[in-house]
């Protein structure tokens, strides 16, 4: 695949904004021309959070993702919203804690993960979010443990360099869910 | 060459401003641009530069025409109905003769409007923004590294022609992140402003800065000397890029976010065996004609792609002597056409001319 188009979708607090630039940045970090947008609707306070990511080995035309390659649902708005607008072939990854339902498409890859629930038993407070982006690095073939920890460093300020490792920690545990 | 890091567009105009000397920002909050002034909060305290939050953007303008009277590299940002207030202050820095720098982030309107990207301030910059007659350099980013490049030049060209220049972006490109550096920007130094009212330390004649004029004749000559020069900018300033232009039937014209959706159309619809191109114009003023002037030598029909309801289309009928036929495929109040609608449009110019 020479693009991946990525739109990640959730509660605003749920770090959705943050999942995507840490895909973006490992991607830059592995030469890849790499998008993101975020949605700044006014439905982002306190409603849903989405942003449009885009990996690709040309350069990236629209950074508009309208049809997904890959959904990172973390809540059911967000898997009623955008189930349908996925490119036959694709990908959903759902936290299973929020979303009671099953995906109804049968012609995707449907991956449900427990990630809040998976977080809150391991004292990963509110990274479900890395939980599912591990799994996302797995199934998509990117699960490379340099990149992570580099794109790790560019996405965590200095500051707070002891959330290196948990985050670490929540990536490998969703990878190896 | 410097790692590339990951930006906002607003941000990366702010870097690029004070890589390129701007030491002194005045603006007033609003979505979507205000990382601009957040990010000079931050930083221009820490550098010994001015950031100040006026009161309302007509202060804020105003303020800009004081540092740029005194010759520094000054710079304001806003979103559309932000910018309308500024206005007056624009028209006030074109009759003066001030060259600064003007950010407008553009969203849905008229009036307050919404807060998603919009193209719709096109005819308003491109025709100067405020009363009488006056043009400002207006540039048209379509990625975050342009973002930061146009905002270098806008203060280089501003500067060698005593003038405003504008950078009309867009929400989509303000918010988005992409790849882009900043250190390893050029820029040239900034030219000797022996106009500029700095004190004359008893030892010249008095600089004065002004735009009152009451003597009509006297005022006409401003005027001619002004269009005089805008010439020259027309002849030696445009930019454009060109996609796949040259043996189009089809040649699509775009700026900003809208190219980059026409781009993602053109690929599609080569896929089919149809022949379409794309102009991307980067000077929307002055407006790159040559290339369309040339491109209507063979295509046979030309579609103009906005955020708007219709105001580039204009200068491109204009541009080709209406030469062929141009149609509008557009979105408006915040909207984004996206590629499948653009290529429709494609298919069905087309099925006309097929």
């Amino acid at each position: 695949m020479s693009a991946k188009n990525m739109l990640f979708s959730g509660f605003g607090g749920q770090g959705i904004l943050f999942a995507g630039k840490f895909i973006a940045y490992k991607g830059l970090i592995e030469e890849k021309q790499v998008s993101w947008l975020p949605s700044y609707g006014p439905e982002m306070r306190g409603g849903t959070a989405s942003c449009s990511v885009i990996v690709s080995d040309t350069p990236v035309g629209s950074p508009i993702v309208s049809n997904p390659d890959i959904l990172v649902a973390m809540n059911l708005p967000s898997l009623d919203r955008f189930e349908s607008k996925v490119v036959p072939g694709g990908m959903i990854f759902a936290d299973s804690t929020l979303i009671e339902r099953k995906v109804e498409r049968d012609d995707v890859k449907v991956f449900y993960i427990p990630a809040t629930k998976m977080a809150s038993d391991e004292q990963l407070g509110n990274l479900a979010n890395m939980i599912i982006v591990g799994k996302l690095l797995k199934e998509t073939g990117d699960y490379t443990e340099e990149g992570i920890k580099a794109a790790l460093d560019k996405v965590i300020p200095a500051k707070r360099a002891n959330m290196k490792d948990v985050n670490f920690k929540a990536i490998r545990m969703g990878a190896d869910f | 060459m410097a790692d590339k890091i990951l930006m906002k567009g607003n941000e990366a105009i702010a870097a690029a401003a004070i890589k390129a000397g701007c030491m002194h920002y005045f603006g007033y909050p609003i979505t979507p641009q205000t990382e601009i002034a957040a990010y000079m909060a931050k930083v221009m305290p820490k550098i010994g530069g001015t950031f100040l939050q006026a009161e309302s953007e007509i202060a804020a303008i105003n303020m800009v025409y004081g540092v740029a009277s005194a010759g520094k590299r000054v710079m304001t940002s806003s979103s559309s109905p932000g910018v309308s207030l500024k206005g007056e202050g624009l028209s006030y820095l074109a009759g003066s003769d001030l060259p600064a720098l003007i950010v407008n982030v553009q969203r849905g309107g008229p009036g307050l409007g919404g807060i998603q990207p919009s193209q719709s301030d096109y005819f308003q910059s491109t025709r100067g923004g405020g009363h009488g007659d006056y043009h400002m350099i207006v540039l048209a980013p379509a990625s975050v590294q342009e973002m930061a490049e146009l905002t270098v030049k806008g203060f280089e060209l501003a500067d060698t022609y005593r003038m405003t220049a504008m950078i009309l972006a867009d929400g989509t490109m303000g918010q988005m992140m992409e790849p882009v550096s900043i250190e390893d920007l050029e820029v040239k130094p900034a030219p000797e402003k022996p106009w500029a009212t700095t004190g004359t330390k008893m030892a010249r004649e008095h600089n004065i800065v002004n735009s009152l004029s009451l003597v009509p004749e006297e005022l006409e000559e401003l005027n001619f000397k002004r269009y005089d020069r805008y010439k020259v900018i027309e002849e030696n300033e445009t930019m454009y890029e060109e996609y796949m232009v040259d043996d189009a039937d089809i040649v699509i014209a775009a700026f900003g976010i809208a190219a980059r959706v026409s781009k993602n159309a053109v690929d599609e619809a080569r896929k089919l065996g149809i022949k379409v191109g794309l102009i991307r114009p980067i000077t929307l003023w002055p407006f790159p004609k040559a290339p369309f002037k040339k491109a209507a030598e063979h295509a046979k029909a030309f579609l103009s792609v906005e955020l708007n309801m219709g105001q580039m289309i204009e200068d491109v009928q204009l541009a080709i002597e209406s030469k062929c036929p141009v149609t509008l495929c557009n979105r408006a109040g915040g909207m984004i056409p996206d590629p499948a609608q653009v290529l429709n449009a494609i298919k069905e110019i087309n099925g006309g001319i097929a």
